[in-house]
């Protein structure tokens, strides 16, 4: 019975209330299943935050991730998301002697931009779907960037 | 009301009716103590273990009905506690677990006999809180309860430091419920149902599968009817034993594992499996790609997350199973059971041909003539509780049930030590039946020390140890799958039962042959006090039948092997 294993985006709402994100990385590392990422933040104007987790496996685990996610008490809502904007932001550090305008050029083609410009070094950031992402990433080795962070994704369904 | 948060708990058990609370005071939980003291609403029974006291309140829901209270310290209160709480969460029994916890200035900083009670309950309760207001706790504690209760059952444990039990706020029980998230779904898709019912009177070969949810919901009535209405063979999960009455002509018995001969094959040649608040577990599917092969599959449970979990259901229905069992006798006219006749022969030919037997013995006792003659001479009048082993699995086999709620046992977990606080707890919820409870020698000594709280509360418990010097079925995997290497699990060394009973203030026997085992049960009901009985038994008995771990039910291992 081997099963494909899929790439999916799963948003919940929560509760905001104390020990509930812990409560959901828990129920991942307790039933074995992956986190590819997970972002949260607060829901403007409600009690609410939402997270989107990046997760895969098979159908059923998927079935079994939305099902387990939505009986923990404080879950109001789980979407598996079919067809969604998802976006995902980079933030890279470039050392001063690379070439500013070709990195300018490069971030406005992956909805980005340099914002910060210091003595040594500037930073460039983009918000793009994960895969444009990992494109970006590749395509920029060839600038030695020092560093680079990578945000989960966010997702709406369209 | 203004008053503290100890007099809070106070109250809000008194509130929800609670008469009887399991626990073991410590530094942390000494204010709710104090209250304790002060009131007669309810009894308090000092267990002499944190975890007895889960397992005594476990054993006192299951019986009930009614949502078990314990009440434990922190630190070493609490952890000594987490057993019984993952025991009741694996099988869905209602509880609200107390503990007190060090004040909230020194939580996180290591303090004495602190420990993250709600970090380490959280993957075996059904939800946890962590009090850190006086005036959270009506809120909380009506929750508790409710979560417990509704739904799926499980454990809820509240974690409440030492100053919150101190602090004064208003009390006002009367409040509404929040909790807008926790919506269970109880009534059942009738759309599903009605759907349910077609498949039902179309098919030729449909079985029903009774789980331990059907217990839990309280359906065992309902599913009782709807049985005898469809003429519909069934067989029961270890959990599910008493649903049915053991004399009932459609009971098939107990299936996987450890189950019959006609019930597996019952499974594996099934067209319809009619799946009541059961929930596939691996003891008793056995390998699941072979799993009622032919069959399509009703799944009624009140868990979403249960169904198709293991086998696709073709049929889910979402819902408590009293409610949905309920809709389905209604819709059961349409069911014609004369056409399921020759499916129940076929069954009863299964029966026939391996019955559920073992040998007798001249010299010994078997263990399973134990369990059958405890069964001749209680009967209905006992309350059945077990440890773990193959004792336990004797007693499911054997013994005659005859209603729900008669047996009560660790199924998901399987906890030995489990056996004698749960029959406490039983006896304290129903004293009016025998508390019995078939131990292993190896089990037992996981909690003997409650014999002293059997002793002081009067809670006459029968402990019936099948005695046969072995970890016996851990030596019965041993002999048939590691080539006899016994490895660790001989028990020639041992308490003189007797002498430990008797050292508490209980009594003691020590049985070898059958007269003596009458005359010793006799004598133990007539005194009522709490009893071992030392039952010396055949040693190298194994339970049969068996399906390996991991085989297909239909490949029964039947014969016994007589060993050397
Ligand atoms: C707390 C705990 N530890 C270990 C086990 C593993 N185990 C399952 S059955 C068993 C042997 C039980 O022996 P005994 O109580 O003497 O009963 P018997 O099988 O001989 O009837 C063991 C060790 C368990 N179920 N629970």
């Amino acid at each position: 019975m081997t099963e494909n294993s899929e790439r999916r985006v799963v948003s919940v709402i929560v509760v905001n209330e104390a020990s509930v994100l812990s409560r959901i990385t828990d129920l991942f590392s307790g039933r074995g299943y992956n986190i590819t990422s997970l972002t949260v933040a607060p829901i403007p104007e409600s009690k609410y935050s939402r997270l989107t987790i990046v997760t895969s496996g098979s159908v059923r685990v998927i079935e079994q991730i939305t099902k387990q996610l939505h009986k923990l008490v404080p879950v109001l809502k789980v979407y598996e998301h079919a067809d969604l904007v998802e976006k995902e932001m980079a933030l890279i550090k470039f050392p001063i002697t690379e070439s500013i305008s070709d990195i300018t050029a490069l971030c406005q083609a992956y909805n980005g931009n340099i914002v910060n410009v210091g003595e040594n070094i500037f930073i460039a950031m983009i918000a793009d779907d994960p895969k444009r992402v990992d494109n970006f990433l590749k395509m920029i080795k060839r600038y030695n960037p020092k560093e680079i962070v990578r945000s989960g994704a966010v997702a709406l369904e369209r | 009301m203004q008053i503290s948060g100890a007099q809070m708990v106070i109250e809000a058990l008194i509130a929800e009716g609670v008469d009887t609370v399991f626990g073991y005071p410590g530094g942390a939980i000494m204010n709710v103590y104090d209250e304790i003291y002060k009131q007669d609403n309810f009894k308090h029974i000092l267990t002499r273990h944190e975890q007895a006291a889960v397992h005594a309140a476990e054993g006192y829901s299951k019986a009930s009905g009614k949502v078990g209270v314990a009440m434990i310290t922190s630190g070493p209160g609490f952890t000594n506690a987490v057993t019984g709480l993952a025991d009741a969460y694996m099988d869905s029994i209602p509880l609200v677990v107390i503990s007190g916890q060090v004040p909230m200035s020194l939580i996180g900083t290591d303090a004495f006999q602190e420990i993250d009670a709600v970090g380490i309950s959280r993957s075996c309760t059904k939800h946890n809180y962590l009090v850190t207001n006086a005036s959270d706790l009506p809120r909380v504690l009506k929750e508790a309860f409710h979560i417990a209760a509704s739904g799926r059952p499980g454990p809820v444990h509240v974690d409440i430091p030492k100053d919150v039990t101190a602090e004064i706020a208003e009390f006002d029980y009367s409040i509404e419920l929040g909790l807008e998230t926790y919506k269970p779904n109880v009534k059942g898709n009738p759309r599903q149902i009605k759907k349910a019912i077609a498949a039902i009177a179309k098919a030729k070969r449909p079985l029903f599968y009774i789980g331990g949810g059907v217990i839990n919901a309280n359906a065992g009535y309902e599913v009782r009817e709807l049985i005898k209405k469809t003429g519909i063979p069934a067989v029961e999960t270890f959990m599910a034993r008493g649903v049915l009455s053991h004399d009932d002509k459609l009971l098939v018995g107990m299936l996987g594992m450890h189950g019959s001969y006609a019930s597996n094959m019952a499974m594996s040649e099934t067209d319809l499996v009619i799946g009541l608040g059961a929930r596939f577990d691996d003891r008793v599917t056995g390998k699941l790609s072979e799993f009622a092969k032919n069959a399509s599959v009703i799944h009624v449970d009140i868990d979403p997350a249960s169904i198709s979990k293991l086998v696709n259901a073709d049929y889910p229905i979402v819902g408590d199973v009293k409610n949905v069992v309920k809709e389905m006798l209604e819709l059961s006219t349409s069911i014609n059971s004369n056409k399921y006749e020759p499916w129940r022969e076929t069954v009863a030919n299964f029966a026939e041909l391996h019955p559920l037997v073992y040998h007798e013995d001249t010299d010994r006792i078997k263990p399973q003539w134990v369990v059958e003659r405890v069964g001749e001479l209680l009967g209905d009048d006992a309350n059945i509780s077990t440890d773990v082993g193959q004792h336990q699995m004797w007693t499911a086999q054997f013994y005659p049930f005859s209603r729900p709620r008669q047996f009560i046992s660790s199924g998901g977990l399987g906890t030995m030590g489990f056996g004698f606080p749960a029959a406490m707890g039983v006896k304290a919820a129903s004293p009016d039946k025998i508390s019995i409870n078939f131990t292993g020698d190896g089990s037992i000594l996981m909690n003997c020390q409650e014999l002293m709280t059997a002793v002081e509360q009067k809670l006459p418990v029968i402990n019936i140890i099948l005695n046969n010097n072995y970890l016996g079925m851990v030596r019965q995997w041993q002999t048939l799958f590691y080539d006899k290497r016994h490895s660790e699990t001989d028990l020639s060394v041992q308490p003189d039962f007797v002498l430990l009973a008797e050292a508490f203030g209980g009594v003691g026997y020590r049985v070898t042959t059958k007269e003596e085992f009458d005359a010793a049960l006799k004598d133990a009901i007539e005194k009522n006090i709490v009893a071992f009985i030392d039952v010396v038994v055949e040693r190298l008995e194994n339970v049969m039948p068996m399906v390996p771990s991991g085989g297909s039910l239909f490949n029964m291992m039947l014969l016994e092997r007589k060993e050397k």
